[in-house]
């Protein structure tokens, strides 16, 4: 029997590293094969342990805790068949299995399957099979099976990767780069990183593939700092694959070299943007250039480059593999093969889902992720990141395609889906992204500079009822000239969240600013705290902790609150045992 | 340079130099190692960074500030690395941040007296199913609630005592 601990970030950071210690202290004889593999994506799970017996996955133990190492251990030693009925209460839950069962999996094909630290199990499931067969195909066949498959730039543009690997092909120049942007800063996604923590051999072969066909012999990967252990996986995984002939001066006898190199970003959201990257590749401050000339022109170094990200890459070598058509019969009219989603926020089961494009957002929340937890409800979910926008209740059956979710205001992004219920205020929500554009705006452009600084302004005073009439005029004022003004994407998309709260929830600015009311009962100002007589014992808790002594009573006696007072810090509500302290 | 700059033992930049010799692309990553290095940025090893690499000391330190990585002051003995991405925002980030605040008196930025902790909030540390998240040093802490965040920052400074 083999245990096979889930280690990616999510893992690690729940505790998998410890169980395993744990184990692996008792495994002394080695009774039990080890074993490691990345993120499965079940991240509300975490830690998971797998129990292989062969090369048979005969039981999948979730939320494993430290205390439970011994008793898996010995159980899992002394097994003599697979059903292991004294682990029953470990095991994942049928309701649990949809979450995987529901998902298409190209993108993540490998990922929670295989050890990423180890080429030779990579190798076992077909891996470094499609070079080999590229080696044989020229360019341009390669380029028209990508063409055939309809694969699409999967971080957040979505345009067709087979145009760009055939502008970078025709591009003249000697030299030419390939660059995988790894730098995923949307707060909320993660799926390149799971990729590269749990496959980087998917990723190193899809690059591989594209320096062939656009005849690039040198390549980086810019990975976020933020990402340290996909960056430790990484640098092992193209050791592993320079020690096999795979990377490097004439790859398998082909005469095809290309050496691929790990850039480790500095933290810059505007560095997702191409050109920005580039100018962080070259050592400069990561300030977007005038397009055109594109990099397929003109890129790193003035040389002809092409940029793709992690998980267009990660697909590469299965069109290779499986054909274009098998991609392209997946999807929409428009938007082809499968999406990898990162399903967060108030959800009831969290982590990566990959889907056929063309399944509704409702499919995915509440069909995949089972819905809104702690029996909330739904109120929006937050699809693009910064650069995307808030889809409500009635939209839950748009259709995932590039065209459909962006004619809704939000964009597919690079698949971040943060869920939100009826707690979370929508204003507060754009005000929290005009932060993050504000302090990321790289300061080229005058209308994201300043303008995203003035909108986050008036948000803010919104949030604390302090807003004017009007303002929800001039915020849209602002968005329309900041599209107008803004080079990159980063600016051009910044609005998007102010733009899609204000056409979906246009009340809910109307209630901050008319009635100084927040109806999420979100935004601290604007909560009015009271106390229940009813309901109030008169156990004198809340008064003692009261930190500016707002609270008067008499012991035994109904409290009350002194409004004027109040710095609505709530410390009286975690405080009373009997829910008298009533949140307006 | 005026006397009260810092004197760092800029020795230790050679063999930095020497890795990456003849790449004219390579300011971040010594910038990099640099923090690694000392921990931080100081100002004369900027300097000599600038003067190695052929670059202006304002270019280089126009990078420097560009990036959140980089720190120009020496940080704590642990940096508490909170989250504040979407997925923990809506999970209720600014209550750890308060949470936080509180127990070491410092906020964003800031470093406590003794030394111990420094504090600095993050777009997202990828971990969002966990949130809300901090990381501290290595290790990630997930499921946070104030009261859980004070705990672990006690402990902590249990220990460094």
């Amino acid at each position: 029997m083999k245990l096979v601990f889930g280690e990616g970030s999510c893992g690690i950071a729940a505790g998998a590293r410890k169980v395993r210690a744990a184990v692996e202290k008792l495994n002394t004889e080695g009774a039990v094969e080890i074993g490691i593999t990345g993120c499965i994506g079940m991240c509300y799970l975490e830690p998971i342990v797998d129990v292989y017996d062969g090369g048979t996955l005969v039981k999948r133990l979730v939320k494993v805790q430290e205390k439970d190492a011994e008793r898996i251990y010995k159980a899992v030693a002394a097994a003599t068949s697979a059903a292991l009925p004294e682990l029953a209460d470990l095991e994942i839950s049928a309701d649990d299995k949809e979450f995987l069962e529901k998902q298409t999996r190209i993108a993540l094909r490998h990922c929670g399957l295989i050890d990423p630290e180890d080429i030779a199990a990579y190798e076992a499931v077909d891996g470094y099979k499609a070079i080999r067969k590229v080696l044989a195909m020229t360019p341009e066949q390669v380029i028209e099976e990508i063409k055939v498959s309809g694969l699409a730039g999967r971080g957040g543009a979505g345009f067709p990767t087979w145009f760009k690997w055939n502008a970078a092909r025709n591009a003249k120049g000697e030299q030419k780069y390939l660059i995988c942007n790894a730098d995923e800063g949307d707060p909320g996604a993660f799926m390149d990183r799971a990729v590269i923590e749990s496959d980087p051999h998917s990723l190193i072969e899809g690059m591989l593939i594209a320096a062939y066909a656009i005849g690039a012999t040198k390549a980086f990967v810019y990975v976020r700092a933020e990402y340290p252990l996909a960056i430790v996986r990484l640098e092992k995984a193209l050791a592993a694959a320079k020690k096999a002939g795979l990377l490097g001066e004439n790859i398998l006898g082909s005469g095809f070299s290309c050496d691929i190199r790990i850039k480790a970003g500095a933290g810059a959201f505007v560095c997702g943007e191409e050109t920005a990257l580039i100018e962080s590749l070259e050592g400069n401050r990561g300030m977007p250039r005038l397009k055109p000339p594109f990099p397929a022109e003109k890129g790193y170094t003035q040389a002809p480059s092409n940029i793709n990200n992690v998980e267009t890459f990660a697909n590469v070598a299965w069109i290779i593999l499986n054909g274009g058509a098998a991609f392209a019969a997946m999807g929409t009219e428009t938007s082809k093969g499968t999406k990898v989603f990162a399903l967060t926020g108030k959800i009831k089961r969290g982590g990566l889902v990959e889907i056929p494009m063309g399944l509704t957002l409702r499919d995915v929340i509440f069909g995949i992720g089972g819905g809104i937890r702690d029996g909330g409800t739904f109120k929006a979910v937050q699809m693009g990141g910064p650069s995307g926008g808030c889809i409500p209740e009635h939209l839950l059956d748009t259709k995932i395609d590039y065209k459909a979710l962006g004619a809704t205001g939000a964009i597919m992004g690079s698949g971040g889906m943060v869920v939100m219920d009826s707690h979370t205020c929508m204003v507060n929500m754009a005000r929290f992204f005009l932060d993050f554009t504000a302090k990321e705006s790289c300061g080229k452009c005058v209308h994201c500079r300043i303008g995203t600084k003035r909108m986050h302004e008036i948000l803010t005073r919104i949030t604390e009822g302090k807003g004017k009439e009007g303002d929800v005029e001039l915020l849209q004022d602002l968005c329309n000239g900041i599209k107008a003004g803004a080079l990159c994407g980063l600016g051009q998309t910044a609005p998007n969240p102010v733009l899609t709260t204000i056409r979906y929830f246009r009340d809910e600015y109307d209630a901050h600013i008319r009635e100084a009311r927040c109806p999420a009962h979100e935004c601290a100002a604007l909560k009015k705290y009271s106390i229940d007589p009813a309901k109030c014992k008169g156990c004198t808790m809340c008064a003692k902790k009261c930190p500016v002594g707002a609270i008067t009573g008499t012991v035994k006696q109904p409290h009350a609150i002194d409004q004027s007072k109040c710095i609505k810090c709530g410390q009286c509500v975690a405080t009373c045992k009997f829910g008298a302290v009533a949140i307006g | 340079m005026c006397d009260c700059c810092e004197k760092s033992d800029l020795s230790k930049l050679t063999p930095v130099f020497e890795a990456f010799a003849g790449d004219d692309h390579a300011l971040i990553s010594i910038l990099q190692k640099a923090q690694e290095i000392y921990g931080y940025l100081p100002v004369d090893v900027l300097y000599a960074i600038a003067e190695k690499t052929g670059n202006s000391p304002a270019k280089v330190m126009g990078v420097a500030t560009f990036y959140t990585q980089f720190r120009l002051k020496p940080v704590g003995k642990n940096l508490i690395l909170l989250c504040k991405g979407t997925a923990c925002h809506v999970n209720g980030a600014d209550s750890i941040e308060k949470a936080l605040v509180e127990e070491l008196g410092v906020g964003d930025g800031e470093t406590t007296d003794d030394g111990i902790f420094s504090i600095k909030t993050v777009a997202c540390l990828g971990c969002c199913s966990l949130s809300p998240v901090m990381m501290i040093n290595e290790d990630t802490y997930g499921s946070l609630t104030p009261a859980k965040a004070k705990e672990i920052v006690r402990k902590i400074r249990e220990a460094s005592k």
